[in-house]
């Protein structure tokens, strides 16, 4: 494909270069002018209101989706107990389904697991569709892709939500491609676009430097994961639902995956989406005596310490420690961000944080454009100070 | 046993771990940023060539890319991969995850008799974690994703480990089957300088597929073949305070303390 910009169209509002995702598009004058490193990407011709930006793209025509309603929310279960992300998910739903008047169904899946669908009605689902059967007692792809593709083509519902767990990670692009849908990953938002009555999906993008909405005009269901901390559950009042039962089934020899064992590692758990404050380091830290440092300053503060992929990489903190699109996703009262570049995948984890400070070097850093209060300085001197301030109780009040 | 025919999908990213805005216009700045082979990606041609030292296997290593990315390619035969294909073509550029998997897809089906593929789990530019399932549906065959252990392979089948979030699953997936590996599951080889010579040659034995070569037409693939499309981009509005506090480390951590302290995020110490 190749983009284009027809010159005489060009009313120089400088919308597309604003846009473009790889700076590819300078103003020339007072006209747009498209560079080499172009990659076609068609980000511009969709935010160019005077359509002045061409492509030798066919014109696609959207089908007629207006059998396609309802919003569902896949529930997931692992031995009997329902995710949190799941419930979260629903109370997201729940606000979708009433900008667009439909209503908001469950997909329930496991073995005696009918017990949960109660819970599924008190946060938002009008009907929790719902499959029992001894071959989805525990997760395994192909027969969970089976059972739900079944349920889509049966009920046909405009958008189904998952959580992007590791399992749900796993299943939501198999289902995907199932279904014959486009499917967004990890998204931030989840809006209706109240003129195309479609579901506008946020998440970060081109190689983590903008966040991109993403529409997905052309399947239903309109198909997006959302990770666990991003959404906020809540019980609506008194809310009632019925569950609707199907029969499944599906033999090993077409399943093809046996689970021959599950371990679950006792591991000291870390819910850093639940702490008041964290302390956060990234590569500035510099090594692992830095992440004592933090440690330090996060137990007198009462937090918990966490880091960027960077730092789980090098091995400074362990990997349940990590934030960002990666790793968890936190909304603390309190984020200090410690020698951290802020690409957008860490900051995609912490922006929702109530109050963030951020300490880096380099005062160019991205970090310092999403921070209440910014130091530019080294943090192994910037944080002992800190600390022994706080021990010695000269809070400079 | 006849050698395995393993298939290894990999991306050529841009190593954006250190990125920088431009404090004026607040873009992002592009010199400098190199391109390397995707970080989980090198963990599937380890752990692809781990099994050709254990069992016999031709390697197979597929990317899809702009012309560039032969270097990727090439790096995954000085790791030990034994033929190259690199699907590029003008027609491919603005692919979502669907469209990308249709391709790369249909490559892995043109590669005779394929037992396994390997994939990492994600690339560090998308983070989608899409494109190894989203394959695994188009060739038919089991998967396992978040692969952090190849246990041994018994007849037609394949005993893996799958990272969970509290632990982990053991798995036996009858062949063919597709894998995507995370970053514990090996430590990487440096590819070797005499491979690495070879891959360079005009001998060498990297193809280069575009969309007919796949039997594709246009709007199949690309842009045009892709179901997601991005309607908007914008920088993260900063709605905060965005305040630099000035001064020598005991001023700042003094002025900061007495902020948070204003805003009650301080414990009581006393």
């Amino acid at each position: 494909m190749t983009v284009w910009i027809e010159t005489e169209l060009c009313n120089g509002c400088k919308r597309c270069s604003k846009a473009c995702p790889y700076d590819a598009i300078e103003m020339r004058g007072e006209k747009a002018f498209i560079l080499e490193r172009c990659t076609a990407c068609g980000t511009c011709v969709s935010v160019c209101k005077q359509g002045a930006i061409k492509s030798d793209a066919a014109p696609r025509e959207i089908p007629d989706f207006s059998g396609w309603k309802g919003v569902w929310v896949f529930a997931e279960q692992r031995e009997g107990t329902l995710m949190k992300v799941s419930l979260e998910l629903l109370g997201k739903a729940r606000q979708l389904a009433s900008s667009l008047g439909e209503e908001v169904s469950a997909v329930l899946l496991g073995s005696g697991v009918e017990g949960l669908a109660d819970t599924l009605v008190r946060f938002g689902a009008d009907k929790v569709y719902l499959m029992e059967d001894e071959s989805l007692r525990q997760y395994r792809t192909v027969p969970y892709t089976r059972a739900i593709s079944y349920l889509i083509e049966k009920y046909r519902p405009g958008i189904l939500l998952m959580g992007a767990t590791h399992l749900g990670r796993d299943l939501a692009p198999r289902l995907s491609r199932r279904a014959g849908v486009g499917l967004t990953a990890d998204c931030t938002d989840l809006t209706i676009d109240p003129a195309e009555k479609i579901l506008l999906q946020t998440r970060p993008a081109f190689g983590g430097n903008v966040m991109a909405t993403i529409a997905n005009r052309y399947s239903r269901p309109q198909m997006a994961t959302v990770r666990p901390g991003v959404m906020e559950a809540f019980e609506p009042a008194d809310h009632t639902g019925k569950v609707i039962r199907h029969d499944f089934s599906m033999s090993e020899d077409e399943i093809g995956v046996k689970v021959l064992e599950v371990v679950r590692e006792k591991k000291k758990a870390v819910e850093l989406s639940e702490s008041r404050i964290i302390v956060a380091g990234g590569r500035g830290v510099g090594d692992r005596d830095g992440f004592t440092l933090l440690e330090e300053l996060a137990g007198l503060l009462g937090g918990e310490v966490a880091g960027t992929r960077v730092a789980v990489e090098e091995g400074w903190i362990p990997p349940e420690r990590q934030v960002g699109q990666t790793g968890s996703s936190v909304r603390p009262e309190l984020y200090i961000a410690c020698g951290i570049s802020g690409a957008i995948q860490h900051r995609a984890g912490m922006m929702n944080s109530r109050f963030i400070v951020a300490i880096n070097r380099d005062a160019r850093a991205p970090i310092f454009q999403v921070a209440d209060w910014g130091i530019v300085g080294d943090l192994h001197e910037v944080i002992p100070e800190i600390v022994r301030q706080l021990k010695t109780g000269q809070k400079g009040l | 046993m006849k050698p395995l025919q393993i298939v290894v999908l990999v991306k050529q990213v841009p190593d954006t771990t250190e990125v920088k805005l431009d404090p004026k216009t607040g873009n992002l700045i592009r010199e400098g940023i190199k391109s390397i082979v995707n970080p989980d990606d090198r963990n599937a041609i380890e752990a692809a060539v781990t099994l050709k030292e254990r069992y016999g296997a031709k390697i197979t290593v597929i990317s899809m890319g702009p012309p560039q990315a032969i270097d990727a390619i090439s790096e995954a035969m000085g790791m030990g991969a034994d033929r190259g294909i690199l699907l590029s073509d003008r027609a491919f550029a603005g692919a979502d995850t669907w469209a990308t998997s249709s391709a790369l897809g249909r490559a892995v089906q043109k590669v005779e008799g394929f037992d396994l593929v390997f994939a990492g789990r994600q690339a560090i530019d998308g983070d989608t974690a899409q494109i190894g399932p989203q394959v695994a549906e188009f060739l038919g065959v089991p998967q396992a994703t978040y692969v952090c252990a190849v246990e041994e392979i018994k007849g037609d089948a394949i005993v893996v480990k799958r990272r969970l979030e509290d632990g982990f699953e053991k798995l036996e997936l009858r062949l063919p089957a597709l894998l995507t590996v995370v970053g514990e599951i090996n430590d990487p080889r440096y590819p070797s300088v005499g491979r690495l010579i070879d891959a360079c040659r005009e001998k060498a034995p990297i193809e280069i597929w575009n969309s007919a070569d796949l039997g594709f037409k246009a709007s199949e693939v690309g842009l045009e073949g892709s179901l997601t499309h991005v309607v908007n981009t914008f920088s993260p509005k900063a709605k905060r305070q965005g305040e630099i506090i000035p001064g020598g480390a005991k001023e700042v951590a003094q002025a900061l303390l007495s902020r948070l302290s204003d805003k009650k995020l301080l414990r009581d110490t006393l």
